[in-house]
């Protein structure tokens, strides 16, 4: 569904993706994980159209869309949210949500409809008077997700909806996206959260100072001595090995 | 609309609608006022109210705060007057094609300064330096008369847009401010409204939710303009005579900004509730000064209220007036 090839983005002298490759196939979660810095963010706003790419492809369901325009891409179907959350401060939740429920139609009451189910499904329910500047971070959290859930994507990608929140807030999202996926929403998500990767994603990619240094199964990567070394650092893999040999 | 609400606008209506009658009667009842000062000073909150409005859409709503609104005002102003004094066109012909040239040239400053990425307070001195360029323009080129201004014949007649009776400009200036009002009260239910209040509070969650933001602010500068300059051919029609400081100088910028901020930026009734506060201490101040001696020489004592006004208002009521309402009375309503 979304084909990333040779990706690289560059501000100045920093290659912050460098040749990226990645695929996300239709009804998948795919994760995105790396350290901080790695690239990760650059990478989705570069597919999402917000820097244009120094090289490289993005095709969604077959056709280019490499630099265009955020809102054509998302108008296209894919829809990214923000890893520091950007909530309308001064309109209310509801409203916040219709901002993405107006992509689909113009009628108001539809719009309001849309909005308040999304909000529900999300579990904004009893929160949609509330106003964007006063939620707390779980809520931005979820307003991100719902304003992007509202544009009726085909794919989503979220970048860390679950940094800053709580184990319970943390397994009430798994739930949410799971569920997502279930409607039929193809999902690739950026996250620190390991237990929410191995629980949510079929495949995973791992993005390192801008290289894609792996992708595979929760499982295959947790077992690549590549990935290792990126989290704990150079050498770390042997010296575990190492440890594990002398236990 | 609630039904308090509702009751409220019906009422609000009906009193405009009967208050040059009420003033002439009390006039005719010998009660010492001059009924036409007060129907022109009620004529002046509704007219005030209209711009303010076309400066609110853009700049409340949008937040595309402008210093040179002016600039659409004088474009109206000159563009009729030009085709009806220079041309020989009946003014009311003149007035919708003023009308376009408003939302032209607000297309153009749009397409210019928003392609070039202007946004907050660049965008404000853009459309300032704008304003200037064109009141130099105004005082320079041939077709405009420069400095001298133009004069319009006096020529009373309804069909001329010219009316003896001042209760008729008054209430042709209510018609605009109710048709301004019926319009940004369109943009709280609709999908444009929306689209610019999303664009005024952040411009990157507008574009990532699928908001062509460079043609949404083209277009409501556009309307603003369109508005502005409507505004700009009633002016001239009722005053007879525009000059380029007064078609582009920088205080009716000004007075649009400013009955927008001290009544609530972005709300439906703010520039309404501006205009009436500030037209208030305007015809107060005056008066008093008229009746207290020592301060008969305290000329600009309109603006010293002004200016101590509105750093109340910046300083504790941000949302203006209409914030005091609650923001729920920004015409934000939930029922479909
Ligand atoms: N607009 C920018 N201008 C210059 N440098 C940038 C810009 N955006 C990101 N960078 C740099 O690019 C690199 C990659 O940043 P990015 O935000 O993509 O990392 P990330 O993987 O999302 O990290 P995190 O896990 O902390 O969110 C970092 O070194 C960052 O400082
Ligand atoms: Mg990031």
């Amino acid at each position: 569904m979304l084909e990333v090839r040779g990706l690289s983005k560059a501000f100045g002298g920093l290659k912050a993706v460098d040749d990226a490759t990645l695929d996300v196939r239709q009804g998948e979660i795919v994760a995105l994980i790396g350290p901080n810095g790695a690239g990760k963010t650059t990478l989705f706003a570069a597919i999402a159209g917000f820097h244009t790419p120094d090289a490289g492809r993005v095709t969604l369901e077959g056709h280019d869309i490499t630099g265009l325009a955020p809102h054509r891409i998302c108008a296209a179907g894919m829809v990214r949210t923000f890893q520091i959350t950007q909530p309308f401060a001064k309109i209310d939740v509801r409203e916040n949500v219709m901002v993405g429920a107006w992509l689909r139609t113009g009628e108001r009451a539809e719009a309001m409809r849309r909005a308040e189910a999304v909000a529900r499904q999300v579990g904004m329910g009893d929160q949609l008077d509330q106003l964007g500047a006063d939620l707390t971070v779980a809520g931005r959290k979820r307003l991100e997700l719902a304003r992007a859930l509202a544009t009726g994507p085909k794919l989503l990608l979220l970048d860390e909806v679950m940094a800053g929140l709580n184990p319970t807030e943390i397994a009430e999202i798994v739930d949410v996206i799971r569920a997502i996926r279930d409607s039929g929403v193809t999902i690739l998500l950026i996250e620190h959260v390991m237990q929410a990767v191995t629980s949510l994603a079929e495949q995973v990619y791992v993005l390192n100072q801008g290289r894609m240094i792996s992708h595979g199964t929760p499982a295959e990567i947790a077992a690549d001595p590549a990935v290792v070394e990126a989290y704990l650092g150079h050498g770390a893999a042997a010296r575990l090995a190492r440890g594990a040999a002398h236990a | 609309m609630s039904r308090g609400t509702l009751a409220l606008c019906a009422a609000g209506l009906l009193a405009a609608i009967l208050y040059p009658l009420v003033v002439r009667g009390l006039a005719g009842a010998g009660v010492g006022v001059s009924a036409n000062y007060l129907i022109n000073v009620g004529m002046l909150v509704f007219f005030v109210a209209f711009i303010g409005q076309s400066w609110n859409i853009a700049g409340g709503f949008a937040g595309q705060t402008s210093f040179g609104h002016v600039v659409f005002f004088g474009t109206g102003a000159y563009c009729s007057t030009i085709l009806h004094v220079t041309h020989g066109w009946n003014p009311w012909l003149a007035w919708p094609v003023a009308t376009a040239a408003g939302a032209l040239v607000g297309w153009a400053i749009g397409a210019l300064a928003f392609r070039a990425g202007l946004k907050g307070s660049y965008f404000a001195l853009i459309t300032l330096a704008f304003a200037e360029v064109f009141r130099i323009l105004a005082n320079s080129v041939e077709f405009t008369r420069g400095g001298l201004g133009m004069l319009i014949k006096a020529d009373q007649r309804p069909e001329n847009f010219q009316f003896r009776d001042p209760m008729w400009i008054y209430y042709l200036a209510l018609a605009l401010c109710v048709v301004s009002l019926a319009i940004a009260w369109q943009l709280t239910r609709g999908r444009f409204g929306a689209r610019l209040v999303a664009i005024r509070e952040n411009e990157d969650a507008a574009r990532a939710l699928g908001i062509d933001v460079y043609t949404e602010k083209v277009k409501v500068l556009a309307l603003s303009g369109a508005m502005c300059a409507a505004g700009g051919t009633f002016y001239a029609q009722k005053y007879l005579y525009i000059d380029p400081s007064i078609a582009f100088g920088v205080d009716k910028s000004v007075e649009m900004l400013l009955v927008s901020m001290v009544g609530g930026a972005g709300t439906v009734f703010g520039p309404l509730v501006g205009s009436l506060v500030l037209t208030a201490i305007n015809e107060g101040t005056r008066s008093l000064a008229s009746v207290v001696p020592a301060l008969k020489n305290v000329q600009p004592l309109s603006l010293i209220v002004y200016g101590a006004m509105l750093i109340l208002i910046v300083a504790r009521l941000p949302d203006g007036l209409m914030g005091l309402f609650g923001r729920r009375k920004s015409g934000k309503r939930h029922d479909a």
